[in-house]
């Protein structure tokens, strides 16, 4: 038999102890932290807005559980200890029905809400919806082409195409189409949406639109090769007449993007330094598509992969 | 002259050899340490004792044995791995560390290979070998043979992981390779070949022994062990190996058919080449998901023994326990999808797969419950055990709450790939996993070497580990929400970050310090064994069979087959009063079988072959495990029968040894 003395001078040493240690750990977050960019929680557009808010409505209807469950293992702990003859022993008893439909039914309700809150939230930011416009507004697209290592961004109908360089009109439904001519990857900007994969030979889609003018960091999330880490980006969300102004200095750049300038600038480098093109060929994000599905690229099938 | 070279090297060639100091001095290392042990065993000529002890021993205990040894080595190698990795990032703030990005991505790829195939799947099979045969009053399992080539097996598949630190290079697409990146095209190398190698043979061994233990958990119960009365942890071990028996096939087509890709061009996942990476990705996941549930359903086994032990009272709610392993069991196989909402399937599908994965959060919510009410009513004692159960709760409940915050499909499409995630699933696995075996290895202890392990030791080696895993994760939390993304080895410093990632690798270094005290605490409670020595085989008043044989058991385990009447079978044979039968009849034991060594061996080297490209050895080697799989089923079975009269003998000295 082992037996437990309780000490309680040590007991409350040891609680001073812990508290402190907390203190100091909580104490050390709260500095490092501080003036720091969060762009998850720091957002900057209207869907990483509502992904917060899913966020930290998951999190709470969690806490309904997590609370009582921590309260319980320490009162269980503290007043059944071996030491504390005063507490009833049941030593036979083997379960109580009541109790166990308490904590089958309760996460099952809680489980319930948060399906629901599922279900809405899932169809509300499915990243493939467009976002509602104004009057008069027309969505911007973009076509997004994941490299080794690098972003290309193609604007279509405006004779503009970036490289590591996203500038987007600010309160504008954005549209994005996103392959990969390089690894599967992962397009990411915290401030302003959750992230898609990037893809060989498919393009999938982002819709997201920023709501203050500023700069974001745009981010390469899932491991691509080499120089995966170095493969972030800048977002530039600025208002519609910069907007006007940029497209127009890339519709007028010296640096021409047709399909075999496109051919070596999709080589695998580190030079990540943002660039601007004149974009001369308006079908480049589909070519690119069917560089893997059909013979040869340029060689324009039915198929309507991108847009 | 090249050609000749070819044919009998493959692709091996000198260079593969040379390494950079790190890597190269990790390869020395290993093979100076490996030289030593086998100089040492040559010196004192036991290599005799070990092939007839230990190699080719079929006895489930020397097996499960031989799987911690292995899994506790993998562990330091995977924390090795860890702490390059932190010291990285810690260093790398707007700036290259000291690793190059190859070398760091390999580091990682390492490190959760390892941790996942060689150190969480040993201790499963580990602690499944010893315990359960034990818990169901079973003499051995039911395939001996195939038990012993499974472990061999596995231990083909760590030298082949390990084997990158002396030839070669290891793979840098990440634990789980992701075509393209994995393919020819991105990875011609032999890193991602040595990774599909390794993880295959394993794999097949984890495969063959999940048989085993079903149908020796279905035939060798003791009579009277009904399957509502078996031990919780015989139930979550039972699903456990449902699980890889349904999982580990897929994961072996999935490596086949990427193997396939690699060596025949034949491109299953090459978009270019009418191939569908997407399909891998489905694929691996419909085997990773549900090994999230194969590692941890032991550990909760492993808990469900402990918390009622050392409350002194029944497992509150068994039927509920019951039907929890048997929901997680089945619902495991319908979740997978969300590690990939990102991946542009439709909102339907992501609600669907969102929904299933809090309805899977349900049962493992209600055996927290029933743990937490075990105490209740009861006498706790505060053993090393029970503080591992504690810290248990307490992680695995907060990484349950980042898990259901990722199961909201536009909620993961923030967190995905991130450190966040990072820190959920370390969060689950550490908490989880290796905490469970920490409660199960301070619990079963006493059984196999006859004293406890020291107390005060063995709580501040949970307080050290403890601290360490709260240091070396919050941050990753934090930093997710920074917009970090996992396997960077390296970052711009205006994002910030580098403070985190320092108190992170401070994190590691205290969980390395919380391993120190555990070696600690097992040497000295080795020096001070006579203070705490178990004479009674029952040292902690248990429940189940395990503790109603001397320590430890013998051989053949029961010298009579118990009958069992109710749950906790030993518990109410002691306040029955019930004495040991000593009808003893003769007991049959396989005799050694050196097969699974040789299966293993030519294994390792098919393997090894297979990597470097070296056909006629593949060749050689693959007949040679047909053949000696013909040669060794054709033959008769060899037993050695145990006579009453040794019996009497064996079990009179124990009890001498006891009083």
């Amino acid at each position: 038999m082992t037996r437990v003395r309780v000490n309680r001078s040590r007991n409350i040493a040891i609680a001073i102890f812990l508290a402190l240690v907390t203190v100091a750990i909580v104490a050390l977050f709260v500095f490092l932290l501080a003036g720091k960019p969060i762009p998850v929680l720091e957002t900057h557009g209207t869907i990483a807005d509502q992904e917060r808010t899913i966020i930290i409505i998951t999190a709470l209807l969690a806490a309904i559980v997590v609370v009582p469950v921590f309260a319980m293992l320490a009162i269980f702990a503290w007043r059944y200890r071996a030491g504390n003859s005063r507490a009833k022993y049941q030593p036979n008893m083997s379960g109580h029905r009541g109790l166990e439909l308490l904590w089958w039914g309760i996460p099952c309700l809680i489980i319930l809400v948060l399906g629901i809150i599922t279900y809405v939230s899932t169809h509300n930011l499915d990243p493939y919806k467009q976002l509602p416009l104004a009057k008069g507004q027309t969505p911007v697209k973009v076509q997004v082409v994941a490299l080794q290592w690098r972003w290309l961004f193609i604007y279509p109908g405006t004779q503009t195409a970036s490289m590591n360089d996203l500038t987007i009109p600010v309160n504008t439904p954005i549209e994005l189409s996103i392959t990969a001519d390089a690894p599967m990857n992962s397009f990411w900007i915290p401030a302003l949406a959750g992230q898609v994969y990037a893809m060989s030979g498919m393009s999938t889609k982002l819709n997201l639109s920023a709501d203050s003018v500023g700069t974001y960091n745009g981010v390469s999330s899932n491991i691509s090769g080499s120089g995966f880490a170095a493969m972030s980006f800048k977002v530039h969300v600025v208002n519609s007449a910069d907007y006007k102004s940029w497209v127009q200095q890339g519709a007028h750049s010296m640096s021409m993007l047709t399909y075999s300038d496109y051919e070596d600038i999709a080589k695998p480098s580190n030079d990540s330094t943002p660039r601007i093109y004149m974009l001369m060929d308006d079908n480049l994000f589909n070519d690119i598509i069917n560089s893997y599905t059909s013979a040869s690229p340029n060689q324009n099938g039915s198929m309507e992969m991108g847009n | 002259m090249n050609n000749l070279r070819e044919i009998i090297f493959g692709r091996l060639t000198w260079q593969a050899f040379q390494h950079d100091p790190i890597m190269g001095g990790a390869g020395v290392f290993m093979v100076v340490a490996l030289l030593a042990i086998m100089g040492y065993v040559t010196y004192k000529h036991k290599w005799g004792w070990l092939w007839r002890n230990w190699f080719t021993s079929l006895d489930p205990k020397k097996i499960g044995a031989m799987y911690l040894i292995v899994a506790f080595i993998m562990l330091l190698r995977g924390l090795a791995d860890a702490l390059m990795m932190r010291g990285q990032q810690a260093l790398a703030s707007g700036a290259n560390g000291y690793l190059s990005a190859d070398h760091f991505q390999q580091v990682f790829t390492a490190h959760g290979s390892i941790m996942i195939f060689f150190v969480a799947m040993g201790i499963v099979f580990g602690v499944i070998n010893l315990i359960v045969p034990l818990q169901i009053g079973a003499r051995d399992v039911a395939f001996p043979k195939l038990n012993s080539i499974s472990f061999w097996l596995f231990a083909a598949g760590m030298i082949i992981i390990n084997a990158p630190l002396i030839a070669g290079e290891f793979s840098t697409a990440g634990w789980l390779a992701y075509p393209p990146l994995s393919e020819l095209q991105y990875s011609p190398g032999v890193g991602v070949d040595y990774w599909i190698w390794s993880l295959q043979i394993a794999g097949i061994g984890s495969l063959i022994s999940s048989i085993n233990f079903v149908v020796t958990i279905f035939k060798m119960r003791a009579p009277g062990m009904t399957l509502m009365k078996m031990p919780i942890f015989v139930w979550s071990v039972l699903g456990s190996m449902v699980l890889v028996m349904f999982a580990f096939p897929i994961l072996t087509a999935t490596l086949g058919m990427l193997s396939l890709g690699r060596l025949l061009g034949m491109h299953f996942f090459t978009a270019g080449g009418g191939g569908d990476a997407m399909m891998y990705v489905n694929l691996i996941w419909a085997w990773g998901h549900p090994e999230v549930y194969i590692l941890v359903l032991p550990a909760f086994g492993i808990f469900s023994e402990v918390v009622p032990v050392f409350s002194k009272k029944k497992l509150f709610g068994y039927t509920s326990m019951v039907w929890a392993i048997a929901i997680i069991t089945l619902l495991s196989f319908t979740v997978w999808l969300h590690h990939f909402f990102t991946m542009g399937a439709g909102a339907d599908v992501n609600t669907f797969f969102g929904i299933m994965t809090m309805i899977i959060a349900i049962p493992t919510g209600v055996k927290v419950f029933n743990w937490i009410f075990t105490m209740w009513r009861g006498r706790v004692q505060f053993t090393t055990a029970m503080w591992w159960f504690i810290a248990f709760v307490v992680s695995f409940t907060l990484g349950g709450v980042a898990g259901v915050m990722m199961s909201v499909p536009p909620a993961d499409f923030q967190f995905h790939n991130s450190l966040f995630l990072v820190a959920h699933f370390h969060t689950m696995i550490i908490g989880g996993v290796v905490f469970g075996a920490f409660a199960g290895f301070n619990y079963w202890f006493p059984k196999f070497f006859g004293f406890k392990l020291n107390e005060r030791i063995g709580r501040w080696s949970v307080f050290m580990w403890v601290l360490g895993f709260l240091l070396a994760f919050t941050p990753l939390y934090i930093l997710g929400f920074m917009g970090a993304t996992r396997r960077l080895d390296h970052y711009d410093a205006s994002l910030g970050w580098q403070g985190l990632f320092i108190v992170a690798a401070v994190g590691v270094g205290l969980i390395l310090v919380g391993i120190g005290l555990q070696l600690l605490q097992v040497g000295v409670s080795i020096w001070q064994r006579k203070q705490s020595l178990d004479t009674s085989g029952d040292p902690w008043d248990g429940r189940t069979l395990e503790w109603s044989l001397p320590n430890p058991p013998a051989e053949y385990n029961f010298a009579v087959i118990p009958t069992v009447t109710e749950r906790d079978a030993f518990w109410v044979a002691k306040h029955n009063n019930a004495q040991p039968s000593t009808d003893y009849e003769p007991i049959v034991v396989p005799e050694n079988s050196g097969l699974g060594a040789v299966v293993g061996s030519l294994a390792l080297v098919f393997g090894l072959a297979i990597v470097w490209h070296i056909w006629w050895l593949v060749i050689v080697t693959l007949v040679g495990v047909i053949l000696a799989l013909i040669i060794s089923l054709t033959r008769d079975e060899m037993y050695t029968v145990i006579t009453t009269d040794e019996i009497k003998q064996i079990e009179a000295a124990r009890e001498g040894a006891a009083a």
